[in-house]
């Protein structure tokens, strides 16, 4: 893992000290809302619907032991004992007082954390593949160039009053698990035909009112260039981009108004003349970073584990989760386990301190101390060994922390809202809540198979919906909550948009309708292999259309 | 009305002209983009100092043949959220190789003033109603830079490998 040196650290206390004096002057009435407004968007701190709400950094999804610890002291002692992990990697507290706040961020930053840039018209906190580093066929480790950016970004003197929010990601694998090309920029690692390695820059794509999926703008950046590419686009941006309509503010209008291809000759224009200047990237700094990367040190060990192996058909309920929580490993021996903090019936993404403190123990005692928080709001420990999976099960079960449904029905990405936001229509949770009690049989999940369930409370589209296999999305209805279904997202290598399947249901309807849509995949997909998305791919949403709103009458009366 | 150097206080030299106004006699006045497009000859025909205001539309390469006579350009922040001059500013000095003065007015907040300098400012006209002192003390927060912007602060980077200009002279 990263670790601040002198700079990072002395840079992060004058920051804490700095939002000290701006809360100051704000409650001395020196600054008026509107001016405070800014700094402490920049500083995480939103205010809602019932109090301020402070987002704190997860930069590229990865923990500490020693910062999951601190994330449960804060928790108890500023929030009402939880933390809500979010799908930008982050983690959020929803009651911190503002004068609490300096304090509560100097506890971070003695643990080398912060809450910058998690907010404002600025570079947001940089994401990145939740596999960093394990995962097999990796070209290289998106968390070396996720640290890289996020100190060039950190207050950037000139990108830091953007027309809009801009978010960066970054994998290293054909495989999409961050929904790459749904961000402002989506950095996609790879080799030239000189095998050389670079970015290919996917520019301007985004969700929100307008979903638009980020074109491939330039197909390959050499590394050492990767710092004046984006500062040439960020400047681009920053010039040309809208600032007199915020919902037409975001880089993706300015780069589907120009063209993908005319956007990137402007880029490019800019680029030439300052690619061999201050920001080419030195070799020796790229390896101080990666150095921090460095793998732990794995032991030797056999790929096939019999006793491991032997634990899985002994106990059904093992393995069950064993194959819907793990990835493959690139180390023979070792697996990367997912945490699913979607039980049954919970707010999707909510921990308690309690569990933070466990994860924290797990993690020294089976995966060298490293965590990763995944955008489908999960926790990953990237580096168990498949001998000490069952151990790593049985006191994760003891701490209700081993559902079972990475990947399926249940593993629900839901935005706060109505319960919290005040730009929501609708009520998110409860509608998530009510699904995973309806599809919270293991076995008729793992039955189902993969299937990408995405819940917003309006069109922002912070709980992904747009790139959901299913996708809910709270409208308002005179007055009253009303939820509209589409079919046929994803956010993966296989990106595409939704299509709506018809009128909107009511709160009370919305459980069966989804069932309906399930049921109809069910009946007409070619076999278990055959995932969600596939059949709705063969078929079209003519079939899930006419059992939706056709045959009310076989619909299976609610069960709550 | 004060201007802010580094942080200092300075007399105001510079006249901001309305655009029916005659300027005043040995008088340093900046113009509107508008005007000095309108009167360019008369106005380069004055013995003395001209500037140009941009408002945060007008790109400086509007300006791009005319950087030699101009002493100053001030970037206009109509809105302190409106970071388009934070480009220009790098825009005129690194793309233009400007070496007048730049000079921020309008919305120029105290925040803000240190990315302004950073970026290649030389002057700002802090809002009537704001106490300057809090925008000397603004330059005192930060000792740690990351991003190289052609000021004279050194970056962590460069610091950490050894590449500042002061180890660098020390090691000859
Ligand atoms: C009080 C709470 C929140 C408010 C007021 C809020 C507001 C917004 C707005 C206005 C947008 C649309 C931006 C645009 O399209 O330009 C947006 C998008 C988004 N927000 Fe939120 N949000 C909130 C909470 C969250 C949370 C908790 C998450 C993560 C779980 C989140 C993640 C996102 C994402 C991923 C997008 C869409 C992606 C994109 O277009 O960049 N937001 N949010
Ligand atoms: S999608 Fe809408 S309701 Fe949900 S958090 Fe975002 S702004 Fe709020």
């Amino acid at each position: 893992m990263y670790r601040y040196d002198q700079f990072d650290a002395t840079f992060v206390r004058e920051r804490t000290e700095q939002f000290r004096g701006q809360v100051a002057r704000r409650l001395a009435g020196e600054l008026t809302e509107e001016e405070f407004r800014p700094l402490r968007l920049k500083n995480g701190l939103y205010l809602q619907l019932h109090a301020y709400m402070l987002r704190v950094a997860i930069p590229y999804g990865e923990l500490s032991s020693t910062q999951m610890r601190k994330l449960a002291f804060i928790a108890r002692r500023y929030d009402k004992g939880y933390g809500h992990f979010t799908t930008r990697q982050n983690i959020q507290y929803n009651w911190p007082r503002l004068d609490d706040v300096p304090d509560l961020l100097a506890h971070l930053a003695e643990v080398e954390m912060h809450a910058i840039q998690t907010s404002g018209n600025c570079i947001r906190n940089v994401t990145a593949d939740h596999l960093a580093g394990v995962t097999p066929d990796e070209v290289d480790d998106p968390r070396v160039w996720g640290e890289i950016i996020r100190q060039w970004s950190t207050l950037h003197p000139e990108f830091s009053y953007l027309p809009r929010k801009f978010k960066i990601v970054v994998i290293g694998t054909e495989t999409d698990r961050a929904a790459m090309r749904t961000h402002d920029i989506g950095l996609k690692i790879v080799r030239n035909d000189a095998g050389e390695m670079g970015f290919a820059f996917y520019t301007g794509g985004g969700q929100g009112r307008t979903p638009i999926i980020g074109p491939l703008v330039k197909a390959f950046v050499a590394k050492e260039d990767l710092l004046s590419y984006l500062d040439a686009t960020l400047r681009v941006y920053n010039m040309h981009g809208r600032r007199d309509n915020i919902y037409k503010a975001r880089i993706k209008i300015l780069v589907q108004s120009l063209g993908a291809e005319e956007f990137g000759r402007q880029v490019e224009e800019e680029w030439l003349r300052i690619k061999d200047t201050v920001l080419k990237l030195p070799e020796a700094e790229v390896a101080r970073i990666r150095s921090y990367f460095a793998p732990p040190t794995y032991e030797n060990l056999p790929a096939y584990i019999p006793e491991f192996e032997a634990k899985k058909s002994a106990d059904p309920d093992f393995g069950r989760w064993v194959r819907a929580n793990t990835d493959v490993h690139k180390v023979d021996g070792y697996i990367a386990v997912s945490i699913s903090l979607k039980p049954v019936g919970a707010a999707p993404g909510d921990m308690t301190a309690d569990q933070m403190d466990v994860m924290a123990d797990l993690s020294d005692a089976y995966s060298f101390g490293e965590i990763r928080v995944t955008h489908r709001q999960n926790l990953v420990l990237p580096n168990v060994r498949k001998q000490d999976l069952f151990d790593l099960w049985t006191r994760l079960k003891a701490v209700s922390l081993d559902e079972p449904n990475i990947g399926f029905v249940s593993d629900i990405i839901a935005c706060p809202g109505l319960d919290y936001c005040n730009l929501a229509n609708a009520r998110s949770i409860p509608v998530a809540q009510r699904l995973s009690r309806r599809f919270s049989d293991a076995k008729r999940l793992s039955d189902i198979g993969e299937l990408r369930l995405n819940i917003s409370g309006c069109i922002n589209a912070c709980g992904h919906h747009h790139v959901g296999h299913i996708g809910i999305l709270g409208v308002d209805k005179k007055g009253e909550e009303f939820y509209q279904v589409t079919l046929g997202g994803s956010s993966a290598e296989d990106i595409s948009i939704g299509k709506i399947l018809g009128p909107a249901f009511s709160y009370d309807q919305i459980t069966d309708a989804i069932e309906t849509v399930i049921d109809t995949y069910l009946d007409q997909r070619t076999g278990p292999s055959e995932r969600f998305i596939d059949t709705y791919r063969r078929i079209g949403i003519e079939p899930f259309k006419e059992k939706v709103y056709g045959g009310s009458k076989e619909r299976r009366p609610a069960a709550e | 009305m004060v201007v802010l150097k580094n942080g200092v206080p300075q007399p105001n030299e510079w006249v901001r002209l309305a655009d029916d106004a005659t300027p005043p006699d040995g008088a340093k006045v900046i113009v509107t983009f508008e005007r000095w497009q309108a009167e360019r000859e008369s106005l380069r025909q004055r013995n003395s100092a001209i500037g140009v205001s941009l408002k945060s539309d007008q790109s400086p390469l509007l300006l791009a043949d005319d950087l030699d006579r101009v002493s100053l350009v001030a970037l206009e922040f109509p809105k302190f959220t409106d970071g388009r001059s934070f480009s220009y500013a790098r825009v005129l000095r690194d793309r233009l190789g400007y070496r007048g003065e730049i000079r921020a007015v309008g919305q120029v907040l105290r925040d803000q003033y240190l990315f302004m300098l950073r970026v290649g400012i030389d002057t700002i006209e802090p809002p009537a109603e704001k106490r300057v002192e809090g925008y000397a003390e603004a330059l005192t927060e930060f000792s740690v830079f990351y991003q190289p912007t052609n000021d004279h602060r050194e970056t962590a980077l460069r610091l950490r490998h050894g590449l500042n200009k002061s180890t660098a002279s020390a090691a000859a």
